[in-house]
């Protein structure tokens, strides 16, 4: 087993025939995912992939012909908020988005709307979803990792693939690994994911990557203390971030004395979790 | 992107919130001429990014021509916080009876905007809210249906304001909410909003954040974009499309992905060295953008070592490594540089860099300690 996808995934991809939603659904495809069609406003009915995907016009269409339960979306940052709407107004039971630079305006609208309509979202501006062996929904490289009982959570991308390789430089497996992304409001956070491990049969052992900025690991850490009995091993980046500076990420910045590295670790510490000095050291803490 | 308070004020004037009448000046003629057409006395206020300009003598007021002309003179001549003051704002002095606060910012926990209100205007909000919390009031605002009337008479409430002014504060605080959503704003702060001696409500002083993914939808507010307040680097990283940001270390930092470049960042630090700058290439690496990211880097004479720490998932390594070796072609240098490639086809990469005289690393804790010594020569 696994959390949020697996091989029953029938996914979607919104924003289908663009670059980077061409590449990566090429990838996905490879990797064994089941997509089942994409959209893109105005190319319906063309075919991608040598005519192995159908394109449609909007995603209730897509839904309708093909069952879809999960959506992902690759389209640029300005066009985000609507094909979150879109996706949610066509009952679709999980979004991810990967665009970056949705401005935080749309987010907090996204975000109040899906959770009126009780949709999951994962992201934006994040790597997606991955079950090794079962389904890559995003664009972790799927080569990375191996299947495992360790469930990994991340708000970041490249520093999540050093640790799934370390891992499996180990011969260590994953069950599922989220990249709730970097963005100040997002949908699933660490909360919600520490949950889902934590009642995931399959999960044994869990990896939570944090960096700085917001409380979400602080919050997340009170959640650990009264419900999460896994083991936990994290790494929190940031600690020589200076203050007020955007350090890549939207929601990376320490600001008005919150968001500090150094509070994360303290309060992930007293729930337990073991805190490592560099990503290179989780393994060892597993 | 902050906005500087002249404009600010400006918008806040164009969803109905009452500014005292004012204008921009770059001289001193241009100051008296302002004050002689609103009328003595003037507030004479310096236009830089920074708090703290009262304090540095970069606000005064002015009660005739050849005081304006001084102050102005004065104020266009100062440093503050080591930015330059380039123009004041020449505004009619405002008869200051009462001073309170209002703005609206983005609660990150609650996925809400917030707005607050305090009795305590006129000074700095974040230190009110650290040492007496409860002078703050505070009410979500719903996204979906914006703020409401009840909310701002609860703010008022909540502050004591005299019934008399609800419903002028009230059109006041819907007015900052329409700038705020407006201008896609993540702050938007009237620090003071003063009740005068005639009981009229004045903002004398606004601030305004926007959200750097919104400016799309605002080609009008970028072009205020005010570079003194970017290193040059940062804004030569920006037309790159790359994200950087200038440290005061000697080790320079070339990563591809936020997280893990904060990461190499502090790894520097565990082991004794000082990183030099925050620096995200992105995804592939290619060769123009590590040439582009390599010249930004060594443009910072406190280089003494540059550290690549690059992860190849979709790119591979090996690929990775051609881009390097193409880029140091093309810029030449003899900082010393260590090289750790993990991830797809890594053996090959650092193969390739090996046999170009370069030092590789395998793990980021063994690179970091090498580009630690590298530093220290």
């Amino acid at each position: 087993m696994s959390i949020l996808v697996n091989k029953n995934t029938r996914l979607l991809v919104q924003g289908i025939t663009g670059q980077e939603g061409l590449f990566h659904t090429e990838k996905m495809v490879s990797y064994g995912t089941n997509v089942v069609a994409g959209v893109t406003p105005g190319k319906g009915g063309e075919w991608v992939l040598n005519g192995k995907i159908p394109v449609f016009d909007s995603v209730n269409i897509a839904r309708n012909a093909t069952g879809a339960n999960a959506t992902i979306i690759f389209v640029p940052a300005r066009f985000a908020a609507d094909a979150m709407f879109e996706a949610a107004d066509a009952a679709m039971e999980l979004i991810i988005c990967i665009s970056e630079g949705v401005p935080v305006s749309d987010m907090m609208r996204v975000r109040n709307f899906l959770d009126q309509k009780g949709v999951r979202l994962v992201g934006p501006n994040c790597p997606g979803l991955l079950t090794p062996g079962e389904a890559k929904v995003g664009i972790i490289p799927g080569n990375i990792t191996i299947p495992g009982n360790i469930g990994v959570v991340s708000r970041s991308g490249t520093l999540t693939y050093e640790v799934l390789y370390a891992l499996k430089n180990l011969g260590l497996g994953v069950s599922t690994c989220v990249g709730i992304g970097g963005d100040p409001i997002n949908g699933t956070n660490f909360i919600d994911t520490l949950e889902m491990f934590q009642e995931d049969p399959d999960t044994e052992k869990i990896v939570l990557i944090g960096e700085i900025g917001g409380t979400d690991e602080e919050q997340a850490a009170e959640y650990i203390t009264k419900n999460v009995t896994k083991p936990i091993a994290g790494f929190i980046a940031g600690l020589s971030a200076p203050p007020g500076k955007r350090m890549g990420h939207a929601g990376a910045i320490v600001q008005g004395g919150t968001g500090l590295a150094e509070d994360k670790i303290k309060a992930l510490e007293a729930a337990g979790v073991k805190i490592a000095q560099h990503p290179e050291e989780i393994p060892s803490l597993l | 992107m902050k906005l500087h308070e002249y404009y600010s004020k400006r918008i806040f004037g164009e969803y109905g919130i009452p500014i005292p009448p004012g204008e921009l000046a770059k001289t001193p003629a241009e100051a008296q001429k302002i004050a002689k057409k609103i009328g003595y006395p003037v507030v004479v206020k310096s236009q830089v990014l920074v708090g703290g300009r009262g304090k540095a003598g970069g606000i005064r007021v002015a009660k005739t021509a050849p005081e304006v002309k001084q102050h102005a003179e004065d104020i266009l001549a100062l440093t503050i916080k080591g930015l330059p003051v380039r123009m004041v704002l020449v505004d009619q002095a405002a008869d200051i009876k009462t001073e309170i606060y209002l703005g609206i910012t983005n609660d990150r926990s609650a996925r809400k905007p917030v707005i607050m209100a305090s009795a305590a205007g006129g000074v700095d909000i974040e230190e009110v809210a650290h040492s007496t919390p409860e002078k703050i009031i505070k009410r979500h605002i719903d996204p979906l249906m914006g703020l409401q009337s009840y909310q701002s008479r609860d703010l008022a409430a909540g502050i004591d304001l005299p019934r008399e002014q609800w419903r002028e504060f009230g059109k006041i605080a819907l007015g900052l909410w329409k700038a705020y959503i407006g201008s896609d704003a993540t702050l938007a702060e009237i620090n003071p909003l003063v009740i005068t001696g005639s009981g009229d409500l004045l903002a004398v002083d606004g601030k305004m954040v926007l959200d750097d993914n919104a400016l799309f939808r605002h080609a009008d507010l970028e072009e205020l974009r005010d570079l003194d307040v970017d290193q040059e680097a940062e804004i030569r990283a920006r037309e790159h499309g790359l994200s950087f940001i200038k440290l005061d270390g000697d080790i320079g930092c070339m990563v591809n992905g936020a997280g893990l470049a904060m990461t190499t960042m502090d790894i520097i630090k565990l082991f004794g060295g000082e990183p030099a700058n925050f620096l995200d290439i992105g995804g592939g690496a290619s060769a123009d953008k590590v040439a582009a990211a390599l010249e930004i880097i060594l443009s910072d004479s406190n280089v003494k070592a540059i550290l690549f720490n690059i992860f190849g998932g979709i790119t591979r390594c090996d690929l990775v490594a051609k881009g390097i070796l193409e880029a140091l072609s093309e810029v030449k240098t003899d900082v010393p540089m260590v090289v750790r490639l993990v991830g797809t086809n890594a053996a090959e990469g650092r193969q390739l860099l090996k046999n170009a005289n370069m030092e590789t690393a395998d793990t980021l804790a063994e690179a970091a300690k090498m580009a630690v010594k590298a530093a220290r020569g």
